[in-house]
């Protein structure tokens, strides 16, 4: 493998980590804490919607992520023919 | 024997003899079974082991209590215990797979070229994993203790035999498919209870769905959402509205939440988890399975908190606030009040004499005040109501059948043996490999060092039994401290190592120190030194206070020390040579996954 498209794979490996740390960080630390008073203002079925993300919400999304994260990088693998046989 | 008795000495006794027939059908042969298991656990199993590793007494026993008595404040324990997945699956996870080798500290040795970052690692490893082994330990002393009618001592000498007996025989082998179990047995158990709850309070059998939905006890609707009749409950009695209470302040959730995230990430008996897996891709799959299991008890668990705490108001606070016979007359109280007063965990004082219970905040001054004059209330009479019963009781307080008591019994017992034996494999091979192999005798042959491996997790055992029996007084805050200690010290080191290529020996070194000496200042400066009372220093003439680094309680103060670790280490790196050729090499290798073999020990 030659060292610019390692460094390809590398860039594009951290691209994703940085999306999905975003969204990692949005929903917990965003709406669930720091953003939850208006959040609150709304709702999801009896939940005030700050408190839904803070104590359901996030957990499902940070499930999400890891799924995605599993998923796109079994293709970048692939892309860059680095994964193992 | 009671019913009762029977039901949970058999349930208990079903699963111990489950636990005992896997060790001696999961008996390690080599290093490689003993420390990682031969290394071909299927991800989904190693999902499922992994969240009863994970999750411990504190998680099954104590969690929904602290959510139940702190609101939305609770919150951060369900976004730090699950979050920090995230960041071992995409941060930690397959690239140490990648490396290929049995333990955390010898990650850190190799990737800083230095015993002594490998020593330090080991300490820092021992000293978080032995505060966390204890929380577990007095886990079955009380649970032994209170449901089958032995003393704690001997719940300890049980629970301790059990866990050596498969963890000796089978190493990492045998505590990866014993894991499996106590996994199917803690999530029935924390499960069933819930279903049955929240049936009867919302009529919806999912519990994530029933807190969401309208109060509805016993299929009345009540035109209300149950969380909006556990506020007005709540309020009514003077105590903050449960779904915006905070925990100190919103910086102090914000902190705790990442100290405990990055902690989690951090703790070396989760990591080892990911040893075992056959490939790179299957430890990022292995990890959001993982998560998938630890979910179905953590978004149980909100819910479980908000209606015991519902079914615990109502039980005492029978009519309108204020009325004469509002409140619960003492001795009318129910069986399950009786049997937890025997505990100590449920402890009524009658302030005012009148023969029945009051129980709200009489920290509220407005409300103590017109409680006092307009009612003669002379405080709250609820003097202990402790976390724990809010799991505990539960089944109880909702009167379900003994075998569902007995269930939680032996749910409570899986969580804490897992724990535990991963904590202990991670102690022991901490010893055997990283210290007997990998500092004093380097040329031992494979068959000794199983043997000094299972001598390791003898003397583990028998540490972690010691301090079980004599928990040094500050069990309860054990599983905090463990957190800071991990998330300050180990998970900086890690990242770093992997995604800093020019991170050195002395930066890497200086960082741990730091990181974890700031942390430990700041608890001992709360709590004591080491724990002992009278030892505290805190400094309120020099603005040093309670919880001074603004309002941030010890507890969360991981993330702090973690920040210390990567600043320090950052600037001291600069002071030395990036390092070696091979290092680097060694660095671009681990972040491509192509070439992983099984984890090995060379």
């Amino acid at each position: 493998m030659t060292p610019e498209k390692r460094a390809q794979y590398w860039g594009a490996n951290l691209r994703l980590l940085t999306v999905l740390l975003i969204i990692w960080f949005a929903v917990s630390y965003g709406l669930g804490i720091l953003l939850v008073e208006p959040m609150n203002a709304f709702s999801l079925g009896g939940y005030p919607l700050g408190f839904w993300f803070a104590q359901q919400g996030s957990i499902y999304v940070f499930v999400a992520l890891i799924f995605i994260y599993a998923a796109s990088m079994n293709r970048l693998d692939k892309k860059f023919d680095v994964g193992e046989e | 024997m009671t019913a009762l008795e029977i039901w949970t000495y058999g349930i208990v006794g079903l699963t111990f003899a489950t636990y005992i027939g896997i060790a001696i059908w999961a008996r390690a042969r080599t290093t490689g079974d003993f420390y990682v298991a031969g290394g071909g656990v299927h991800p989904v199993a190693n999902g499922m082991a992994t969240a009863a590793d994970w999750m411990s007494a504190a998680s099954f026993i104590s969690m929904a209590g602290m959510i139940a008595f702190g609101g939305y404040g609770g919150s951060v324990f369900l976004m730090g215990w699950t979050g920090g997945y995230v960041l071992l699956a995409l941060l930690l996870a397959p690239y140490l797979r990648k490396f290929g080798k049995f333990t955390v500290p010898e990650f850190i040795g190799d990737r800083y070229y230095s015993q002594t970052a490998r020593v330090v690692a080991v300490i820092c490893l021992i000293l978080a994993s032995v505060t966390y082994v204890i929380g577990q330990m007095t886990g079955i002393g009380v649970a032994f203790s209170r449901f089958l009618g032995v003393s704690y001592e001997m719940g300890i000498i049980v629970g301790m035999g059990i866990v050596a007996i498969y963890a000796i025989l089978g190493g990492m082998k045998g505590i990866t498919y014993t894991q499996i179990a106590q996994y199917v047995v803690l999530i029935f158990a924390y499960t069933v209870p819930a279903v049955f709850i929240s049936l009867n309070l919302t009529g919806n059998p999912l519990p994530q769905i029933g807190l969401g939905s309208e109060y509805a006890r016993d299929g009345v609707a009540s035109g209300m959402t149950l969380l909006g009749k556990l506020d007005q409950v709540v309020t009514d009695l003077g105590f903050k509205e449960y779904t915006t209470q905070v925990m100190g302040s919103s910086l102090n959730m914000f902190v705790y939440t990442l100290s405990l995230m990055i902690g989690t990430a951090g703790l070396p008996h989760v990591i080892i988890r990911f040893f075992t897996v056959p490939k790179v891709r299957d430890a990022r799959y292995s990890a959001g399975w993982a998560l998938v299991f630890i979910a179905i008890l953590y978004t149980t668990a909100p819910a479980v908190g908000a209606m015991a705490r519902l079914n615990l108001m109502d039980t005492i606070q029978i009519g309108p606030v204020g009325s004469e016979t509002g409140n619960l007359v003492y001795d009318e109280r129910p069986d399950w009040f009786k049997r937890w007063e025997t505990t100590g965990l449920l402890k009524f004082e009658d302030k005012n004499n009148d023969g029945r219970i009051q129980y709200y905040d009489d920290q509220n001054a407005e409300f103590a005040s017109k409680a006092e004059q307009e009612w003669g209330w002379k405080g709250n009479e609820m003097v202990t109501v402790n976390n724990d019963i809010m799991v505990l009781a539960n089944p109880e307080i909702a009167q379900l059948p003994a075998w569902v008591i007995a269930l939680v019994v032996a749910g409570g017992l899986a969580a804490a043996l897992s724990t535990a034996a991963g904590l202990l494999l991670a102690i022991s091979s901490s010893i055997s490999h990283d210290l007997l192999k990998g500092v004093f005798i380097p040329k031992i042959s494979e068959k000794a060092e199983l043997l000094a491996g299972r001598l390791a997790m003898i003397g583990a055992i028998v540490l972690a039994g010691y301090l079980g029996l004599n928990p040094p007084g500050f069990a309860a805050g054990t599983v905090a401290i463990a957190f800071g200690l991990a998330a300050s010290s180990i998970f900086p080191a890690l990242m770093m190592g992997i995604f800093a290529k020019r991170m050195n020996s002395l930066g890497a070194v200086a960082g741990m120190i730091a990181g974890i000496t700031v942390t430990l200042l700041y608890v001992f400066q709360h709590k004591g030194i080491f724990f002992v009372k009278g030892t505290e220093f805190l400094m309120p003439e020099l603005g040093m206070g309670p919880d001074w680094f603004f309002g941030i309680s010890p507890n969360a103060f991981g993330a702090v020390g973690a920040l210390v670790n990567f600043v320090v280490a950052a600037v001291v790196s600069k002071l030395a040579a990036p390092p070696p050729e091979h290092i680097q090499h060694l660095v671009e290798d681990v972040r491509i996954p192509r070439g992983s073999g099984t984890a090995t020990g060379h």
